[in-house]
């Protein structure tokens, strides 16, 4: 009797997934990382699974710092932690990462976080010997005691400290000394280092490959040492006002290993410093130049030794047409070109280029709005293997030449027509590029729901689409769309003020739907955000401002089925203080919009913020402040949420057509 | 014509250059050296040969040797006078050839007397300045053989008297001679002349050559003492004046900055004052730079060495704006620096009080226990629960791992 139950036992425990070894089980998980649901609920199925996937996970992203025991506990072999998400990370909660980590950490992001000072880094750095990352971006209170902390980390391979302001030249050189390993630095906005700290990196660290510094106050002293660096491949010197033509004139060796430069906004250089640089540095692949100096004829010969360009960027240069021609003669072939916002871009500057230049990729001409049918003829004609084209605001473009782009470049993956003349005969060329994963129509006043529906039913892999103030869209069209794309990440359909219910309905079969913006379509009421939070699992950011019909209704499903909600924007709604107390329930909640919703008392709203413990960002209207206790706003400020404070009166909605012509009125 | 005016302006280029480096007048100078020093070592090896002589001839023959041998140690030293670099600075452009021929020009000084006060005194305090780093060593490479010149030693109490130079008439005490000079014109008319103006001691160089004065220490078994084996002599009565006091005497003045260096010479304390503080450049070795190209350059050369963060930072470290929370209680400056218990004690405060408390016209029960309850009581209003995971403590916080 005994023996019979055992065996019973032993076959029902009995499972097929206990003849595959762990590895085989870890490759099977490697492929569930596109919803992170998935892994979830493979964890749930049986004790074993459960301790597989404990097993298997390398990387973590909390929202709370709080569990961190627990969760370090469970999931042993974390080598990347990411606590970008955490509103509040303090010294304590790194002293239990170093304790629960210790050598299996490997990188860390502090990027977003705040509380913490250089005792948790010490700890961090003293007990984790073998971390090679560490994200310090935004750590604007961080001096140099927290440099030097980090200085312990001897392994030390890639570190940003994007905007530190505190940090001086001695932290820096604590970290120039003591972390010789470094190849990826980033001093972005370290507006405390200058010269000395810089050039004492490019004395210590010898490996660096990659270095940014921009907006740093450096001049030509440490140039010529980091230009000396024997591996440096990616080098950015953006908005750096102390570099002239002078730093690059006594530039003799150069730097043979250089790919990328980008010195946008370096104001105080010409082309006679660009001329030096390119005898120097002969591999440059890619070149920003944008917001420089006038892109002229002087300029574009400057570059012509650059052999093996293949990117360049001179996005809001003043560019001449004799500039474009040259650099049209150029000898390379380039792959991408940005020429965004320039002014003095022309027909004939562009075409000229174009034709020469027909191995490109990536195309920018947005708000280039000289440019015509013709230049767009020319580029449809000579690059036909475009990849990206963004051409927002070519307002001189007629409609009938959008067929081009449908009838040539069949290997478009994006394209951007925003606020273009294009209409339902170009939508339906561009239907056959089937490669589009992006396609933005926003403020496109000619499309209309017929031309969608070419879309929807030709463009299967598309990703994102937005219909922003397009206005004649109408339910038919989402529905092809959301029928054809079931791929869908993001749709923008804010101010289509004829899109109801149905079209989030027929949207709700997406399940990978992550962004929503339904701004302003004042049809759209709770019923079909209802089915949008059943269908639509994966829902991080969603924006129903200033659709009046949405009330509580829609938000408690809201709270029960997007767990994964990370930004809400429910200003001028119905939603009453129920609906914002469901939504808190929301642990994943970070950012929350909350303007012009008549239906909140000061009570309602304390209560919600109080419950959503993960808040980092909150906008409300300046009369809740005078009316809440300060101490509730200090509470909630030290568990690390921002309060934006708005006063603008109430809005009423302006009738799209009559929105764009204000806008051309500023024109 | 051209010629000549060039060939005139090149002269008096030249002339001008005089003081600074005279090449010709410099061979000169030497090759009547050579033959005077030749004449000499005759004269010394006759000498030796005439042993055995009269007694006077002998003592006539000596006071000869030793007058030639004052001259040329004289004559070198007025050609070696014209290279110092120090005194080259100091010349003032009306006595061109030096302090040696000053008294020619007494006329001139007396004239521009405030005038010249004011350049002695700045030879003063620029010789005061060379001493500072180097008068005990600067020196010790002299080697002059001993009995080539006169030593003098002062006594403790005239080291260390705060005046030197008293007036004969009423007393009155003085540290510089000139400042007595221009105390003693308020005594008569006497003394108002340019001649009794003048630097006196400066008329005796050129009529009759004077032996070179070294000076020694008081203290007996000092180095600079001249009974010392090794003896090494003092330059001027400054060194001997600033050795002592900084050798033998107790360290009287202390750094208002930082009271921890004391100084027994004021100058010194003066100095000192100018850069304390200042050497806030610290390198991990220990050493100190009042610039910090000067301290990035020292890491740059050196393995292992790195910045140092002052101790005020680390002192007065303000930690993250949490504090802002618990304004109210002051926290003693140790607490600081160990930010976890502050921190966590200053959350625990307001996490113990009922949250509830802080708007008493809520209707609602305390939300948080309502929403953890899988039961809650909006679930009426869903018409699928059944999809609903009940939320349980382990995967609270993981909703979003990727």
């Amino acid at each position: 009797m005994k023996k019979q139950k055992q065996q019973l036992v032993t076959e029902s425990s009995f499972s097929r997934f206990d003849l595959l070894c762990e590895e085989i089980v870890f490759a099977i998980l490697d492929f569930l990382e596109e919803n992170p649901l998935d892994k979830k609920s493979f964890s749930l199925v049986c004790r074993s699974f459960h301790a597989v996937e404990s097993r298997h996970r390398k990387l973590l992203k909390p929202l709370h710092s709080e569990h961190l025991t627990k969760v370090l506990h469970r999931y042993p072999s974390v080598s990347n932690l990411d606590l970008s998400l955490c509103p509040r990370v303090t010294d304590v909660s790194l002293s239990v990462i170093s304790v629960g980590c210790k050598e299996m950490l490997r990188s860390i992001n502090l990027s977003r976080s705040r509380f913490f000072s250089h005792v948790g880094l010490s700890d961090l750095a003293s007990n984790c010997r073998n971390l090679v990352e560490i994200d310090l971006s935004n750590a604007t209170e961080l001096k140099d005691l927290g440099a030097a902390a980090i200085a312990e980390a001897k392994n030390l391979e890639r570190l940003w400290l994007v905007r530190c302001k505190s940090i001086t030249d001695i932290g820096i050189g604590c970290i120039a000394v003591g972390c010789r390993k470094l190849r990826l630095l980033s001093l972005k906005w370290c507006l405390g280092v200058g010269d000395l700290g810089v050039g004492l990196i490019a004395i210590k660290c010898k490996d660096i490959r990659s270095l940014d510094l921009s907006h740093l106050p450096i001049t030509d002293k440490c140039l010529s040492q980091i230009l000396e660096l024997q591996h440096l491949e990616d080098l950015s010197l953006e908005g750096c006002f102390g570099i002239d033509d002078d730093s690059f004139a006594a530039l003799k060796l150069g730097c043979k290993s250089l790919e990328t430069l980008d010195m946008s906004s370096c104001q105080n250089v010409s082309h006679v410093g660009l001329s030096s640089l390119t005898t120097a540095a002969g591999c440059l692949r890619q070149l920003i130049l944008s917001y420089g100096s006038c892109v002229d004829l002087a300029l574009a010969d400057s570059l012509q030794k650059l052999y093996m360009l293949q990117s360049i960027k001179l996005d809001g240069c003043e560019v001449t047409c004799s500039g474009l021609k040259a650099i049209g003669n150029w000898c390379v072939s380039l792959r991408e070109l940005s020429l965004s916002k320039c002014v003095g871009v022309t027909d004939e500057g562009l075409s000229f280029l174009v034709t020469k230049h027909k191995e490109l990729r990536k195309l920018d001409v947005t708000c280039c709005r000289k440019i015509s049918h013709v230049s767009l003829a020319h580029i449809t004609n000579s690059c036909t293997s475009l990849i990206s084209l963004k051409m927002e605001s070519c307002s001189s473009i007629s409609a009938e030449a959008f067929v081009f782009i449908g009838q040539r470049c069949h290997f478009l993956e994006e394209l951007d027509l925003t606020d273009n003349e294009i209409d339902d005969e170009g939508l339906k060329s561009i239907s056959r590029c089937t490669k589009l994963s992006s396609l933005k129509l926003g403020i496109c006043l000619n499309i209309s729901g017929e031309g969608l529906i070419h879309i929807g039913v030709c463009l299967s892999k598309l990703k994102e689409i937005d219909l922003y103030r397009s206005a004649g869209i109408t339910d038919s069209s989402i529905w092809a769309i959301a029928r054809g794309c079931p791929g869908l990440e993001m749709i923008n359909i804010a101010y289509c003020k004829f899109i109801s219910d149905h079209s989030l309905m027929s949207l709700s079969t997406c399940s990978k739907l992550k962004i929503i913006e339904s701004r302003g379509c004042p049809l759209i009421t709770s019923l079909g955000l209802a089915a949008i939070a059943k269908g639509c699992r994966q829902i991080v950011k969603l924006d129903i401002k200033k659709c009046h019909n949405i009330d509580d209704a829609g938000m408690i499903p809201l709270a029960h089925f997007s767990q994964n909600l990370k930004q809400i924007n429910l200003s001028y709604t119905s939603v009453t203080e129920v609906g914002l107390l469901s939504l808190a329930s929301i642990s994943c909640l970070q950012s929350m919009t909350v303007l012009h919703v008549k239906g909140l008392t000061p009570g309602g709203v304390a209560a919600a913020l109080l419950t959503c413990s993960g808040l980092s960002k909150v906008k409300l209207h300046a009369s809740f402040k005078s009316v809440l206790p300060q101490l509730l706003f200090q509470h909630l400020e030290a568990r690390g949420c921002n309060f934006q404070w708005r006063d603008k009166t109430f809005q009423a909605e302006l009738d799209p057509m009559c929105w764009k012509l204000q806008l051309g009125d500023e024109d | 014509m051209s010629d000549f005016q060039d060939e005139q302006i090149h002269g008096s280029h030249e002339s001008n250059n005089m003081q600074d480096f005279d090449t010709k007048a410099m061979l000169n100078n030497l090759s009547f050296l050579e033959q005077k020093i030749h004449q000499l070592q005759e004269m010394v090896h006759l000498i030796v040969r005439q042993r055995g002589q009269a007694d006077a001839i002998l003592v006539q023959q000596q006071q000869l040797i030793t007058a030639d041998l004052t001259s040329v140690i004289v004559q070198l030293i007025s050609t070696a006078g014209s290279l110092l670099p120090s005194l080259k600075t100091t010349l003032s452009s009306e006595n061109p050839i030096g302090q040696f021929v000053a008294n020619h020009h007494s006329a001139k000084v007396s004239d521009n007397n405030n005038n010249n006060n004011v350049v002695s005194h700045k030879i003063e305090d620029h010789s005061d300045h060379e001493m500072m780093k180097s008068d005990e060593d600067a020196d010790e490479g002299e080697n002059l053989p001993p009995g080539s010149y006169e030593i003098l030693q002062l006594e403790k109490e005239e080291i260390l008297a705060p005046h030197t130079h008293f007036c004969t008439i009423c007393g009155k005490g003085f540290k510089r001679d000139a400042n007595l000079r221009m105390h003693m014109r308020g005594h008569g008319d006497e003394y108002k002349t340019p001649a009794a103006l003048a630097k006196p001691n400066r008329e005796s160089i050129s009529d009759h050559p004077i032996l070179v004065k070294r000076y020694s220490c008081p203290y007996i078994g000092c180095k600079r003492n001249k009974d010392h084996k090794k003896f090494q002599p003092l330059k001027t009565i400054l060194c001997v004046k600033n050795h002592y006091k900084r050798t033998h005497c107790d360290k009287n003045y202390t750094c208002s900055r930082c009271n921890t260096k004391k100084f027994s010479v004021i100058a010194d304390l003066k100095t000192h004052e100018k850069h304390c503080g200042r050497d806030k450049w610290l390198c991990s070795c220990g050493t100190t730079f009042s610039r910090k190209d000067k301290l990035f350059g020292h890491i740059a050369l050196f393995q292992g060495h790195t910045p140092a963060i002052p101790v005020e930072e680390s002192k007065g470290f303000s930690g993250p704006p949490d504090r802002g929370q618990c304004s109210g209680v002051d926290q003693p400056e140790v607490n600081f620096k160990f930010d976890t218990p502050s921190t966590s004690a200053c959350r625990n405060v307001i996490m113990d009080d009922d949250p509830t408390s802080y708007f008493s016209p809520l209707d609602y029960e305390f939300p948080r226990s309502t929403f953890e309850d899988s039961e809650s009581s909006f679930s009426f209003m869903l018409s699928e629960s059944c999809d609903y995971l009940p939320k349980n403590g382990i995967y609270n916080g993981l909703n979003d791992m990727e």
